[in-house]
């Protein structure tokens, strides 16, 4: 049986074209996915999994009493992950969080958690995927690379697709990248500026200055000429709808949340010419959802404590690689994520040396770390749910296989039912 | 004895990363689509390095073994997928943001 329209739930497009070919609860063709999307279907598992305790195979409720007494014992807990999960299950999350007096973070703290700070201090100039799709005739891609790790952007979204106002696709648009390196995207781009590593804060304030019409008395700015920023400038003020993409390579230099500041700065400021915004590349399928689940729950989007009985937000105080490294945490719960393989050493040491409980459909190096395993079903493919897409657009995903694993769901709600009884 | 070299350490995601997640990370798969450092060709030939060659990386906070290859990258810098070589060389001071700082490192190569 062919599935049509099925959502890709592997990175922040979510795709919503995908066809998947199911036979005997098998799947035996993807269609249209890129080769990360395709990879996850294929790879599924619909096999049942029992939970492990101490590596041991045991049943679920002795894996939920297990889990909730190292919870409970814990001063304090840290939840983390929540990227690659439904919103009905982050929203679990959150209410565990809550009755544990535990702190919460996503993996937004480690990859658009400066955007948020950033935001937070200029406001966002944002725009659907959708808007970009039909009207964007000026592309900038800042610190990003969309053909390796977004795939189908420019396919479906941005630089070769047709829109209403745009019928002319890839023709219609001027494609800018701004990185340290030339990569897959930028040889397709009409215009590349390479800048040195760690000035793209000095760039962005060059371009501001140059908008306002000031005259910089240098040649070039962080390894650009400055003839080049203005010609930027002037393809800027110029356009009639134009978007700048962001990336990791923004969040992740020196400056941070401060080159976002600048960046969104300079998008507001080009409104007085033209209509012109931005958007975070968001990375995993519902990372944007854990940032809105998160806001809509307790006010904040990452970083956020309940210890005091009330939520508190604090990114380096209660971010998931702070209470680590610094060694606050005293025990875990993962949720669909693997700061084991992703995380700076010293804070995966510490996740190494607490009591933690990891649910996660893979057998993920904190899984194999992890005191407490509960493989869970595939939200996306083996369950349903909902995501957020980059442009926070919620969308439905499918359950096209079926699987005897629990949900994350409702495995949060065991443990939130057991954490009640045992505190009553 | 041992030779020297200073680099710019950027980190990041690869399409082949993205794909190879999904079929485990003790898949042989995962060790060959991130146990990998790129060095620009003007920088492989000025040290005199052969490609496939294992070097040692270190920074202020650690260091990691990885095999060299050719890549794309301007002159001084070099480029290391995610992965466990990556986490092992970036440092877990976030400077009050949560995020550790992952481009921009100071880098140096040991050839042996
Ligand atoms: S671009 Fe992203 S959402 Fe689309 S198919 Fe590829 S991995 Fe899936």
């Amino acid at each position: 049986m062919m599935i049509e329209n099925v959502v890709c739930p592997f990175c922040g497009c979510l795709c919503d074209d995908i066809a998947v070919e199911v036979e005997d609860n098998r799947i035996t063709a993807v269609k249209k996915a890129c080769a990360s999307g395709r990879s996850l279907f294929v790879n599924v598992h619909t096999q049942a999994a029992k939970p492990t305790v101490d590596g041991e195979e045991v049943e679920w409720p002795q894996a939920i009493d297990a889990a909730v007494r190292i919870l409970n014992d814990a001063a304090n807990p840290l939840i983390y992950g929540l990227s690659s999960t439904a919103s009905e299950a982050q929203r679990k999350a959150i209410a565990l969080a809550d009755l544990l007096g535990a702190t919460i973070d996503s993996t937004s703290s480690v990859c658009h958690g400066p955007t948020t700070i950033g935001i937070q201090s200029q406001g966002e100039p944002t725009c659907t995927l959708g808007e970009v799709k039909h009207r964007a005739d000026l592309l900038i891609f800042w610190g990003c690379n969309p053909a390796e790790s977004h795939q189908r952007h420019f396919a479906r979204y941005s630089a070769l697709t047709r829109g209403k106002l745009t019928p002319g696709g890839r023709k219609d648009r001027t494609v800018v990248m701004v990185d340290v390196r030339p990569t897959l995207s930028s040889k397709r781009a009409d215009v590349f500026l390479q800048v040195r590593p760690g000035y793209d804060f000095e760039l962005l304030n060059a371009l501001r200055a140059l908008l306002k019409g000031q005259n910089l008395d240098v040649d070039q700015v962080g390894g650009v000429e400055v003839a080049r920023l203005q010609d930027l400038v002037e393809r800027m003020k110029s356009c009639r709808f134009g978007v700048i993409f962001f990336g990791m390579g923004v969040t992740q230099t020196g400056g941070k949340h401060l080159n976002v500041a600048e960046l969104v700065a300079l998008v507001a400021e080009l409104n007085a010419y033209t209509r012109f915004t931005a958007m975070p590349m968001r990375g995993h399928g519902n990372v944007a959802g854990a940032d809105c689940t998160l806001t809509w729950q307790t006010g904040y989007p990452f970083a956020v404590s309940f210890a005091r009985g009330y939520p508190q937000y604090n990114p380096g105080e209660f971010t998931a690689v702070d209470v680590l490294a610094r060694g606050e945490a005293d025990a875990a719960l993962i949720i669909a994520s693997d700061p084991m393989a992703h995380f700076p050493r010293r804070a995966a040491q510490r996740l190494a040396q607490i009591p933690t409980i990891v649910l996660d459909p893979e057998m993920s190096l904190t899984a194999q770390a992890a005191r407490v395993v509960l493989p869970t079903a595939i939200y996306g493919v083996s369950a349903a749910g909902t995501a957020y897409r980059m442009d926070n657009v919620p969308l439905p995903l499918k359950k096209i296989v079926e699987s005897p694993r629990p949900t994350d769901e409702q495995v949060l709600d065991w443990m939130i039912e057991r954490v009640k009884t045992c505190s009553a | 004895m041992a030779t020297m070299a200073e680099f710019i350490l950027i980190t990041g995601r690869t399409a082949k990363q993205g794909a190879a997640l999904h079929k485990g990370k003790d898949s042989s798969e995962y060790r060959q689509a991130t146990g990998f450092v790129q060095m620009s060709r003007e920088d492989r030939e000025r040290l005199g390095v052969e490609e496939g060659r294992r070097v040692r990386l270190r920074t202020a906070f650690g260091e990691a073994e990885l095999e060299l290859r050719e890549g794309d990258v301007p002159p001084g810098m070099l480029f290391v997928p995610l992965g466990p070589g990556a986490n092992a060389l970036i440092g877990a001071d976030t400077e009050g943001t949560g995020m550790p700082d992952s481009k921009g490192l100071p880098v140096e190569v040991e050839l042996r």
